[in-house]
């Protein structure tokens, strides 16, 4: 919402400046985009007088001239421009200025050996205009020395303020002074429109064709014919007015509209009477139905748009936009001013739905005081009389102006309750009656009717917000909350935050570089990694690529980390931790980690090294950091199972899945399946996991915090190393769990420290060396008993693998 | 007498010739070993009268000591040369570098460090951390709150939809965390402190906007809770927050369907060469929106709006990141650029807390 100052003025008899006018329209909630203020960015430019322009000796295109600037010593200027000549008048900018168009700030110059002064100046370097044809030439008659921008009226300073939805009354600029005025920066002026007493009845009858709820649509229509006006540009100080706002002026008829809308926030629309067949109905549109508006587009409608129409057809789209059909022009002569009232829903979405934005729509879907429906006919009537002449018809006025008038009980003291301010009660109700409000009653309890501009109040909080937007949000002193209890702050996290904060720390801590990624993915990559449920494919995605929630955070990083490898970074180890999507509920929703490395990003070091290194991330570069993970998430290794293979996404032979359990997979690793690199265009070697932090087995609950007691044997443990020669396909942890079980009470740990397949070992045969470490616990063990214990786990592991100790 | 100094003479030159330990333990047994010169001398004083061996005695003996010493401080010698040698052998290249460490390589990213930051805070005040889906129903998150029928946030070009269900109902991906105020107050009675980070989403991308980012939600409900006591805690945040000893902010009313009275909130800073500094400065940047909690919101989760107040506020987790650690842009931070990643991201043992400080 754009005004000029002087126009403001008009309605608020004021002394104050224009710094506090904005200071006050922010702090009250009117909140100041812009000030363009030309009296202050061109103060310093002023009118002068050209004396003499020559040629200048040195360059064919430039004129030496002397200038009065009305300061008595003429001073000498360098001047390209095609028009300088002697005698002529135009506007001077004196060294130190700053000149907009170009973006700099003059000095003293030579320009071709000559000394410039200054500068004489186009239109375009002021920003006035587009004109850079050459400088500006100003009538014979205009003062010298004086500011130009006061001359040419442009210093009538432009606010912009941006308006809040819930403010529809300060689309005005009456209304705006009404909360200057309130805010105490005034006195509101200029409100009252007197009637008109028309002459006839209006010739053309409306006839709001609504049934049953539709009526809502449009509850009121006023109308009025004007005869015999002479239609033409409208006031030189209305015509400046609009443009300093960015409006063009069209014809008075137009403008006048225009005009109120801005000045009173009421849209109107004038038709050319002799262009209308009939009398005038209102209407939903029929499908199909177009009509060709104002701004030169044919719009096609449907029955969701309220048109105005006669016998031709739509002329004019309700509270939009009028139709070019039935417009005024320099030849009108008979003018139809319509003022009228429509449903803030419906406009909107019929705006919408076109793609039409104009200063009506805004105003109307905001919601427009109906009471000054009739009085907003009468104001037009009254400017299109003032400038146009003519003679007024009687108005007519279809349906009925709503009665928007309701009560609201208003204890003062929700005041101090909301805010924790003190108004007095009466500073409120002066607050409330100087924004329109009547405050009935007396003492503590009052009722409060709000205005009939001010649909957006609804209750007792919603007062309590005009009284203190307008007392000063800034007098409410900051008071410290008390805390609930008088006690050391108790731990607040879930178990999932912190899960979820431990797990970011320790992958950062493997190197492992966090990434957010989008939490939409393609359908394919969704279809991919196991999703792509239709209830989880949005129904306006912004791109393609970005239509079904992710079920996995994998292809995010997958393909995060192929982007950096095609910048030249192709050893990347990112992680991520957070949501996935299996189904639209709450519940469908868990929080997992992932990582990916590609390359020869290892936990161990990235890149060829002088002491090693360069090899190629593999499966167990992804074991190690999930595994890592639990370690850190402090989840008991004992009930954890890994099983060969995992899902599809994955290399059948080189991945394995977490569980706890058959029925309570948590999360998988392994080496990325060729077939999801070629369909997601990657290159590996890439490597990931992925764990479901939701579904981890909660930490058991502990009635104390002591840890276990510390057992310490009195004797040295001892280790046996045995390499036992197994078929290929037999896992090294059947191995170690057959040797575990040998001998529960004296086996500590049974470690895998050596696995080779080749010469001297049958192909299809591998040789697997573990360390079994012995603790005993009552007395140090003779070598009989060793060797008793010894010959348990060969023949253990012997029975559950097939394994033959290597000779 | 001559023989016996001339035997010390020959041994002590010996002693120092020796060039290595072997060579050393021979001498030391040509004379002192079993059959060594200086041993045979010894097994001579036995058959001597005591007179004889008065006289010789000291002097055999005497031989033997200084043989014998020379022979220690030798050895000790020769060990010193010998380590030095093997030290000098073993010199390694220093300046090589060892592999990087993977904590001096790992990042945490600043979405999730300022999240960190801004539990350790409200932590502090007696806030807790609520949580929500981001796939919501459109009554949580709209109807609930107050937006009314038609309102332009809840059409197709501002909200992402999901496909409607049998109902005919379609759900959102949650434009803001409000829904979790809903979810917060429909399941815990008042007292209320929670703060609410999430991710959000809104179907707008471009220079400034992505159609997914983050924010945090603050929601306080008791039977006193009032805008002085949001303006509190809201400095009382900023100041912690961008760790200055001072800010000033500017609460402007405004427009929010959940909140009245509502307001936004500017704060005060300078800018020079692109560096923005709080506590100083003339400018003004939106840095949050704010009010009291609608009635209409509070009796939609069935409390009493004459018997429970509160306020609420929400703010850009992005947008903040972005003021306190200067990131130009907004885009990046979902591009998972490795150079941008590392550049703003931070270390994995950079752990935010009140007690050591929310940035070293």
């Amino acid at each position: 919402m754009k005004f000029t100052l002087s126009w403001l003025k008009d309605h608020l008899e004021t002394n104050a400046s224009l710094d506090e006018i904005v200071e006050t329209l922010t702090r009250i909630g009117l909140e100041v985009e812009g000030v363009e203020d030309k009296a202050k960015t061109l103060g310093a430019y002023i009118n002068a007088y050209v004396i003499s322009a020559e040629q200048h000796p040195n360059a064919d295109r430039l004129r030496v001239c002397m200038v009065d600037t009305g300061s008595g010593s003429p001073i000498q200027v360098v001047c390209g421009a095609p028009n300088a000549r002697t005698g002529m008048k135009s506007v001077f900018a004196p060294p130190g200025t700053y000149v907009p168009g170009k973006n700099i700030t003059l000095g003293v110059g030579t320009i071709r050996g000559v000394e410039s002064a200054g500068m004489l100046c186009s239109a375009a370097e002021l920003e006035i205009s587009d004109d850079h044809d050459g400088i500006i030439e100003l009538p014979a008659d205009a003062p010298i020395g004086v500011a130009y921008a006061a001359y040419a009226g442009l210093d009538d300073p432009v606010i912009e303020i941006n308006l809040t939805p819930n403010r529809p009354d300060c689309t005005s600029i009456f209304g705006i002074a009404r909360d200057l005025a309130a805010a105490g920066l005034g006195t509101l002026k200029g409100g009252d429109v007197p009637a008109i007493q028309g002459k006839g009845a209006c010739p053309v009858s409306v006839t709001l064709d609504f049934s049953g709820d539709d009526a809502k649509l449009c509850p009121t229509f006023a109308l009025r014919l004007v005869r015999g006006v002479k239609n033409g540009p409208s006031p030189e100080w209305m015509q400046r007015r609009l443009l300093s706002i960015g409006l063009r002026p069209i014809n008075a008829l137009v403008d006048i509209t225009n005009y109120i809308t801005f000045d009173r926030g009421r849209p109107l629309h004038v038709f050319d009477a002799k262009k209308v067949k009939g009398n005038l109905t209102v209407r939903r549109a029929k499908d199909g139905e177009e009509v060709l508006a104002l701004d030169g587009r044919t719009y096609k409608l449907d029955a969701g748009t309220v048109v105005i129409a006669d016998e031709n057809g739509v002329e004019s789209i309700a509270g939009i936009m009028g139709g070019e059909h039935s417009g005024s022009d320099e030849g009108t002569t008979d003018v139809l001013i319509e003022s009228a009232l429509w449903d803030p829903l419906n406009i909107a979405q019929t705006g919408r739905k076109h793609g039409i934005i104009t200063d009506a729509r805004y105003r109307f879907e905001r919601g427009i005081d109906p009471a000054f429906t009739v009085p907003g006919l009468d104001l037009a009537t009254k400017m299109v009389i003032d400038f146009c002449g003519g003679e007024p018809s009687e108005a007519v006025v279809a349906g009925k102006v709503p009665d928007t008038t309701r009560v609201i009980e208003f204890p003062y003291s929700e005041v101090p309750r909301l805010s924790g301010l003190d108004v007095k009660p009466a500073e409120s109700e002066e607050i409330l009656k100087k924004l329109g409000f009547k405050v009935q009653g007396s003492g503590e309890r009052v009722n409060v009717v709000p205005p009939s501009w001010r649909p957006d109040i609804e209750g007792k909080a919603d007062l309590v917000e005009e009284v203190i937007r307008i007392a000063g949000v800034d007098r409410i002193e900051p008071q410290p909350l008390p805390r609930l209890e008088a006690t050391v702050a108790k731990p607040i996290l879930t178990l999932i935050q912190k899960r979820t904060r431990v797990a970011r720390r320790s992958l950062a801590m493997r190197g492992l570089v966090e990434a957010v990624t989008w939490s939409f993915i393609s359908k394919d990559e969704a279809e991919l990694f196991g999703g792509g449920d239709a209830r989880l494919a949005l129904a306006n995605p912004i791109a393609a690529e970005l239509s079904d929630m992710r079920p996995s955070l994998l292809p995010g990083l997958l393909k995060a980390a192929q982007r950096n490898a095609d910048r030249g970074f192709g050893d990347v180890a990112l992680f991520e931790v957070g949501q996935t999507f299996a189904s639209d509920e709450p519940e469908g929703q868990s929080i997992k980690a992932a990582s990916v490395r590609r390359g020869t990003a290892r936990a161990e070091g990235v890149g060829r090294h002088w002491n090693g290194g360069a090899e190629s991330v593999d499966a167990f570069d992804a074991k190690a950091d999930v595994l890592a993970l639990l370690a850190a998430l402090g989840i008991p290794a004992g009930g954890l199972q890994i099983v060969a293979g995992g899902p599809a996404w994955f290399h059948p032979g080189r991945s394995g899945t977490l569980q706890f359990g058959p029925k309570n997979i948590v999360g998988a690793f392994g080496e990325v399946h060729p077939k999801i690199l070629k369909a997601l265009d990657l290159k590996g070697p890439l490597v990931a996991f992925e764990l479901n932090l939701d579904a981890l087995p909660p930490p058991k609950a502990k009635p104390t915090k002591m840890k276990p007691k510390l057992s310490l044997p009195d004797f040295q443990p001892l280790t046996r190393d045995f390499a036992f020669v197994v078929g290929r396909d037999v896992a090294a942890g059947d191995i170690v769990k057959a040797a575990q079980g040998a001998e529960r009470a004296l086996i500590v740990g049974v470690d895998v420290f050596d696995v080779y397949e080749g010469t001297g070992i049958d192909p299809d045969k591998k040789s697997v060396a573990i360390a079994v470490t012995l603790q005993p616990t009552e007395k140090t063990l003779t070598d009989v008993e060793i060797e008793a214990v010894t010959a348990k786990i060969i023949a253990e592991v012997s029975k559950k693998t097939g394994a033959v100790l290597r000779g | 007498m001559t023989d016996l100094n001339q035997l010390e003479t020959d041994l002590l030159s010996q002693v120092e010739a020796a060039g290595d330990e072997a060579a050393l333990e021979a001498v030391r047994l040509s004379a002192l070993g079993k059959k060594g010169s200086v041993s045979e001398l010894l097994k001579t004083l036995g058959a001597m009268t005591p007179e004889e061996r008065k006289e010789r005695g000291p002097l055999i003996n005497g031989l033997r000591d200084k043989v014998q010493s020379a022979l220690t401080v030798k050895k000790e010698t020769l060990a010193e040369a010998a380590l030095g040698a093997r030290l000098a052998a073993e010199r390694i290249d220093v300046t090589l570098l060892p592999q990087e460490a993977p904590e001096a390589r790992g990042r945490i990213h600043p979405i999730s460090q300022v999240i960190e930051e801004l539990t350790a805070i409200f932590a502090d005040m007696g806030f807790s951390v609520a949580e929500g889906p981001d796939i919501e129903t459109d009554y949580l998150n709209f109807t609930a709150l107050n937006f009314p029928v038609g309102h332009p946030a809840r059409e197709m070009h501002d909200t992402f939809f999901l496909a409607p269900d049998e109902k005919g109902e379609r759900k959102v991906l949650r434009t803001h965390t409000s829904p979790v105020q809903i979810r917060t107050m429909k399941s815990q009675k008042p007292p209320i402190r929670v703060i609410i980070p999430g991710r959000t989403y809104r179907h707008d991308s471009d220079q400034t906007h992505t159609p997914m980012f983050h924010q945090v939600e603050g929601l306080v409900i008791d039977k006193q809770a009032n805008i002085a006591h949001m303006k509190w805690i809201l400095e009382e945040f900023c100041k912690a927050f961008f760790e200055v000893d001072q800010v000033k902010m500017r609460f402007r009313p405004s427009f929010f369907p959940f909140t009245e009275p509502s307001a936004e909130v500017d704060i005060q800073c300078s800018r020079k060469g692109g560096e923005i500094r709080f506590g100083e400065g003339t400018d003004w940047l939106e840095i949050l929106g704010c009010g009291m909690v609608h009635p209409n919101v509070l009796r939609n989760c069935g409390l009493d709006p004459d018997e429970y107040q509160g306020f609420a506020w929400g703010m850009g987790i992005d947008r903040i990141a972005m003021l306190k650690y200067g990131m130009p842009d907004l885009r990046p931070f979902f591009e998972a650029d490795v150079r941008w990643l590392n550049h703003y991201g931070f270390r994995p043992l950079d752990i935010p807390s009140l007690v050591s400080g929310l940035t070293s």
